[in-house]
């Protein structure tokens, strides 16, 4: 009996090596990825589909944008996602080349619970002054100047903010930061901000949405994504060429249809696109240039390789119905060559 | 035949051996992990860490003072808030309603408050503690945020209340007949009985309850993260948004790199340092009490 047991807790601690002590890839025909989850609810539906189509599986994992580099970088998986572009540090670090595809675009708004919900209208300067605490009353002039034609309360502006380090925090901070001098002396960019007291934080968007719509009076900033499934109401915010924009998937990919480097390194906020909406980003897979590495099968780069395409080719198709917004045609075109120029062993794999 | 015997009940000992040793050995790795981890931060900001009040994660700089007080007071708020309720409640089940229907139910009641999710209570919470303390605030005139301090010590001291119940039923029930037959033949009223033997008799147990209540207190996350508010300042009053060294971990830790990593496991050492000395201090009182206790009934 206990010689069995002896026998079971060898067979387990096997087991555990295994498992943690070498790397491992699962089975062919599987792929992994982990990262941003933000647009995991669109990849589960691309990949379910793809599944169907090829009988590739893909394991996604939604374990954050600095994780998934991570994991990128210590080659437990085949490909991350991020929303934010890989840093010259991070880039370094990674060893060989990197490369970035953006897959669709996000957008941050500022979202609020006043009686009635009125549609506002806010320009950057407002923004900056209320999310520094400056603007504490909702019938500020400055407030009411930009929106005549609605009737704002006496009330107090409570400002919510994520807690939890966020790419959303990073985008909109980004923005302001580009927009506003001092927001840029005070606060600058960040996963998350030293905000000024008195502001609520709440972890995530649901923590967000949740606070707003409970409280009367209250401010904060969410994905549209989010912020279209809860109904909540938003602002239009005037972009750089002066036209108020009201945030939707069709005009947040606007915001894409600028010049776009060829390694798709370009923050659209603030962006010059004249119907823009000022507060998107793109967010992107990344994956190594040469796919011969930590012993894996050319087979297997292959199949990265398909999946990556059809992602910005066929794969956008559903990217609308679930109210993301899909790459322009010339991000796509540019996804396409960066997808065709990964190579195994040196050779380009996709013609 | 009975060298196989010796044998397996030596092998027997040593499977419990390695088990028990392994035991220590996770506490030692832990503390290890967690110091080495933190030791950037050490270097940097070393003591005056648990001093500075400025978590700036822009300039990273951080400092632990604002979650190191908002842990400490909500789990002290919340203890205060729930003392009486778990001796209420001890002393109804284990002596009033010892048996019968309230009292099972009753007592499945606490044990599944103890088992429900916390992030059911914060859940709860939002919806239902908010605009209660909003009205508070509201009433008081102050600004109505509706979470903070108050919000989340509610939320702490409805959610330990069944682990010092338990024990303090526990402990209530098995005080021996004759102790209170005794005092109720000498005239005692039942108030007496509970006043005079009921709760000295079982002080150590309903004590114990209490620590392990605030170590659970201490170290709970989710539900407060929801309700506090996350504020990283000095909570100016009970009313305020502030911050507890569990939700700031559970908060920034997943997107954080480098110092600030580094800073979040610092408190995570101070986090497992504090519940450590809470627990044993409470041996230390528990075993001083019933050493009391015992020589005052006998």
């Amino acid at each position: 009996m206990f010689n069995w047991f002896m026998k079971f807790g060898f067979f387990v601690c096997i087991m555990m090596v295994c498992l943690f002590g070498f790397n491992v890839y699962a089975a062919e025909g599987e792929l992994i990825g982990a990262g941003a989850t933000f647009p995991q609810p669109l990849y589960s539906k691309m990949f379910d589909i793809y599944f169907q189509q090829s009988k590739i599986k893909i394991n996604y994992q939604g374990i954050g944008s600095g994780g998934g580099i991570n994991q990128l970088i210590k080659k437990t998986v085949d490909f991350a996602g991020t929303d934010a572009y890989m840093t010259e540090k991070e880039l370094k670090e990674a060893g060989s080349s990197v490369l970035h595809i953006p897959t669709c675009l996000g957008a941050v708004v500022v979202t609020y619970n006043l009686p009635g919900n009125p549609k506002l209208k806010l320009t950057p300067d407002v923004i900056s002054d209320i999310f520094l605490g400056k603007v504490k009353k909702w019938n500020d002039p400055k407030i009411q100047s930009i929106n005549k034609d609605v009737k704002l309360p006496d009330l107090g502006i409570t400002v919510v903010r994520r807690a939890d380090g966020s790419g959303t925090t990073y985008i909109f901070s980004e923005y302001l930061t580009k927009v506003s001098k001092e927001w840029k002396e005070k606060m600058g960019t960040g996963k998350s901000l030293n905000w000024p007291e008195g502001f609520i934080g709440q972890k995530g968007n649901p923590g967000i949405s949740g606070y707003i719509k409970q409280t009367q009076g209250a401010i904060g900033y969410v994905e549209l994504l989010y912020a279209l499934q809860n109904n909540m109401a938003f602002a239009s915010i005037k972009n750089k060429s002066g036209n108020f924009i009201e945030p939707t998937p069709k005009t947040v990919s606007n915001a894409a249809k600028i010049k776009i480097p060829a390694d798709t390194n370009v923050s659209l906020t603030d962006t010059d696109a004249k119907d823009g909406y000022p507060i998107s980003s793109f967010t992107w897979l990344i994956f190594y240039k040469e796919q011969n590495y930590g012993g894996r099968t050319k087979q297997r780069a292959e199949a990265l390789a398909k999946l990556l395409l059809w992602i910005v080719t066929d794969g956008q198709r559903y990217v609308e119905p679930l109210q993301y917004s899909p790459l322009p045609k010339e991000a796509s075109d540019i996804a396409q060559k960066i997808v065709k120029s990964m190579t195994y062993n040196g050779k380009q794999i996709l013609n | 035949m009975k060298t196989e015997k010796d044998a397996s009940e030596k092998r027997f000992k040593n499977i419990i051996l390695v088990s028990g040793l392994s035991v220590i050995f996770l506490l030692i790795a832990i503390f290890l992990t967690l110091t080495i981890a933190s030791v950037p931060a050490i270097k940097t900001f070393g003591l005056g860490f648990f001093i500075s009040k400025h978590w700036d994660p822009s300039l990273e700089k951080f400092g632990a003072l604002p979650f190191l007080y908002g842990t400490l007071i909500t789990s002290f708020l919340a203890l205060i808030i729930s003392i009486p309720f778990s001796i209420a409640i001890s002393i109804f089940l284990g002596e009033y309603f010892k048996n019968g229907l309230l009292s099972t139910f009753l007592r499945s009641s606490t044990e599944v408050l103890a088992g429900i999710p916390s992030v059911i209570y914060g859940l709860w919470g939002l919806f239902l503690l908010m605009p209660v303390t909003r009205h508070i605030q509201t009433l008081l005139g102050l600004t109505p945020y509706g979470v903070g301090i108050f919000t989340a010590s509610l939320i702490l001291s409805i959610m330990i209340i069944p682990f010092s119940a338990s024990i303090g039923r526990e402990v209530v029930s098995l005080i021996p007949a004759d102790l209170k037959e005794a005092a109720y033949s000498l005239g005692a009223t039942r108030f007496e009985v509970i006043k005079n033997i009921i709760i000295p008799y079982a002080r150590s147990g309903i004590i114990a309850g209490i620590l392990l209540a605030f170590g659970r207190a201490i170290g709970e996350t989710m539900a407060v993260t929801m309700l506090i508010g996350n504020s990283n300042f000095l909570p100016k009053s009970i009313f305020s948004p502030a911050n507890t060294m569990a939700s700031v971990i559970a908060n920034e830790f997943a997107e954080s790199t480098g110092i600030a990593a580094s800073s979040l496991i610092y408190i995570g050492l101070v986090l497992f340092l504090v519940t450590t000395l809470v627990n044993i201090a409470g041996t230390y009182v528990i075993k001083k009490i019933s050493l009391e206790a015992s020589k005052e009934v006998t």
